[in-house]
């Protein structure tokens, strides 16, 4: 592994939550505000050049989480470090220069590129804005770019929609590198792709991030995505982190219930391996009323009187393995 | 119950529904597209097929033709041949008691599926009434018990409610509850749980094959997804740019695929061994329809091309018995896989 100890960014109790829209109905009625608690009390490190993956389902925050690395939301409690600067204070230049250093790729690349600009455009104006190039070498940058993420170089001309979906997830990863960053944040960047062109996708990031020495938080819901390419996972569930350890480890010896039934809901790719019994029961409880103890209380084989009234807490459960269960050990 | 009851050797051997030569073929203004060009399936007795392939490879296109849903300008010839009877000839009035009738369909997005200003009760006591002779309180009844066969808690007092009221895995329970009213022998599933979450995935698939046997059900199943077929399916038909380009039992194309597309994919997906190391992808993109290459569609992006591969379409040709595959390097993608 070539992850230095070395934290780049440290989230310390993030906390994020937002208010439902009330209706008039609602208020003559004298119904309660409801509130959706997105992020409750997330805490984690990301070292320099390691890949952090973080799963869960949705509505477990880790897209809320990505939003509020990059100050798209400004959350409601918590502190978020970069190198040692308090992320959440930033303003003006020293925000702008935060922003160049942290990028985020989208989901979406449809969504997220402006279909009016050209590919060159886009490119251009992101290196402009942050002044890294002059003249003529703004153009010689973006045939770089494009090279880079292997990229015909004539798409400079063309537009977002003459692309396929693959090439346009390649675009947007052009775009978040265009300002030489140290931090992708990777937003379910391949969920849309079909899974051969996802295997160029992830290749072409496995690649970029040697040789960019780019620190990256990969956020996705495939399990086989995030074991392929994280050093590190986190498990999150209901706006909260439960596992989190070094990738083997944690595909290998889960320590939380519901990431023992992840792994177990995941379909695997063996027909001569199929198991009969549901993996969990029930739904996932709506992050508008979030249940009492622990959140995953209501799904557990293996819930107990406490775990309806006790938040557990993380706790090491070996080197480098945090998880938040009433138990020691998960019944094998 | 054990794992044994799911897998092709209870299935019986004669097909229920059997597609022969179905094209179905769209005028777009770049000039005709054919989406779905020469396909033969069977569905046997009991059994899940699954359909495989990405985007625009015609399998959602083939479910749909199955049960004549190709609207204009679309148009799909061919067989479907369904107890004796052909569906693409049949006339409209009996079309519709099939359709819904012997033959249900589920769809990936309940919410655009369901009527979103019907109670989900609703729902299910029309399709009774179309398809039973029940009385209005025996479709009552009928209501309540399939939304409880088909796991809604609370089934008596979730008849009222409106789709929007049910999450996404309950709404998919009660897509699957409105088509097992008329007691359907086939169940047609376009991706049934692609928008949902792996636990819930895994809920509704579990569900699908326990109703299956216990209704005696064929199904077929298209997903983009080589997990979920692995784990749900007895036979499997690899589509690619609208033809079967491989088809046989799950185990055998697993184990050993012998079209290089199919290899392609399972090499794809990440096993959990070789972390970090770079993924065997299949390079390029799919074709696009109105720009198919002469010969096998596959053949731009194949390892295994050859000048021959370009002279005219692949047939299938038998592996054995029961597995077939439309490429001409066979044997040489069996020695790589």
């Amino acid at each position: 592994m070539n992850a230095e100890s070395g934290a780049l960014i440290t989230v310390a109790g993030l906390e994020m939550r937002f208010a439902r829209k009330r209706s008039a109905a609602d208020r003559l009625a004298g119904r309660p505000q409801q509130i959706v608690h997105a992020l409750n009390g997330v805490s984690f490190a990301v070292r320099r050049g390691e890949t952090l993956g973080i799963v869960g389902e949705s509505g477990c925050g880790k897209s809320t989480l990505a939003r509020c690395l990059v100050r798209l939301h400004q959350p409601d409690a918590g502190r978020v470090d970069y190198a040692g600067t308090d992320v959440l204070a930033l303003e003006g230049a020293a925000r702008r220069a935060y922003h160049r250093r942290v990028q985020m790729v989208f989901q979406d690349p449809y969504s997220s590129l402006n279909p009016r600009m050209t590919v060159g455009q886009t490119l251009a104006e992101a290196i402009r804005f942050h002044k890294l190039r002059e003249g003529a070498g703004v153009a010689a940058r973006v045939v770089e770019l494009l090279d880079l993420v292997r990229l015909p170089s004539d798409s400079a001309e063309r537009y977002p929609h003459e692309f396929s979906g693959g090439q346009r997830q390649r675009i947007g990863i052009a775009r978040a590198l265009a300002v030489e960053p140290e931090c992708l944040i990777a937003d379910e960047l391949v969920s849309a792709l079909d899974v051969s062109v996802q295997a160029q996708v992830i290749n072409l990031l496995l690649e970029l991030q040697e040789r960019l020495h780019l620190t990256v938080l990969f956020i996705a819901h495939d399990l086989r995505l995030v074991r392929h390419i994280s050093h590190r996972v986190a498990v999150m569930y209901l706006g909260a982190i439960v596992e989190l350890a070094e990738t083997e480890i944690l595909f290998s010896r889960p320590a939380h219930p519901y990431t023992a039934a992840l792994l177990k809901a995941a379909p695997e790719l063996d027909p001569a391996r199929r198991s009969v019994v549901d993996a969990v029961r029930g739904e996932l409880p709506s992050p508008l009323a979030v249940p009492s103890g622990c959140p995953f209380h209501p799904r557990c084989p293996y819930v107990m009187e406490r775990c309806r009234v006790e938040p557990p807490l993380l706790t090491e459960r070996g080197l480098l393995h945090i998880a938040a269960c009433h138990l020691d050990r998960l019944p094998s | 119950m054990n794992a044994g009851a799911f897998t092709a050797q209870n299935v019986q051997t004669e097909p229920v529904l059997s597609i022969r030569n179905l094209r179905v073929a769209f005028g777009s203004t770049r000039g005709a597209l054919v989406a779905v060009d020469g396909v033969d399936l069977d569905v046997r007795s009991g059994e899940v097929l699954g359909i495989a392939g990405e985007s625009g490879s015609g399998k959602s296109v083939t479910l749909r033709a199955i049960l004549g849903l190709i609207r204009a300008p679309g148009q799909a010839t061919g067989q479907v041949l369904w107890r004796g009877k052909d569906l693409m000839t049949l006339p409209k009035g009996e079309l519709r008691r099939v359709r819904g009738g012997e033959i249900g369909i589920i769809f990936q997005e309940p919410m655009t599926a369901l009527n979103p200003v019907l109670t989900v009760g609703m729902q299910i006591r029309e399709n009774l009434k179309e398809h039973t002779t029940l009385d209005a309180a025996g479709r009552e009844k009928r209501a309540v018990e399939l939304m409880d066969h088909v796991g809604i808690p609370a089934a008596k007092s979730r008849l009222d409610d409106y789709p929007h009221q049910f999450s996404g895995g309950m709404r998919q329970r009660a897509m699957i509850a409105i088509a097992l009213a008329s007691n359907p022998k086939l169940l047609l599933a376009d991706e049934p749980t692609t928008a949902l979450d792996v636990t819930i995935q895994d809920q509704i698939l579990k569900l699908i094959l326990r109703l299956r046997s216990e209704m005696n059900m064929s199904v077929v199943l298209v997903t983009h997804d080589l997990g979920v077929i692995a784990q749900t399916c007895d036979r499997l038909a690899v589509m690619y740019a609208g033809r079967i380009v491989e088809t046989g039992p799950v185990t055998a194309l697993f184990k050993s695929p012998r079209h290089a597309y199919t290899l392609g994919l399972l090499n794809s997906v990440p096993r959990g061994d070789l972390v970090r190391q770079p993924l065997s992808s299949i390079s390029g993109q799919p074709p696009l329809l109105f720009q198919l290459p002469p010969g096998c569609a596959f053949a731009p992006r194949c390892r295994f091309m050859t000048e021959a591969c370009n002279a005219a379409k692949p047939p299938l040709v038998a592996i054995d018995a029961d597995h077939r595959a439309a490429c001409i390097h066979h044997a040489d993608v069996a020695k790589a896989s």
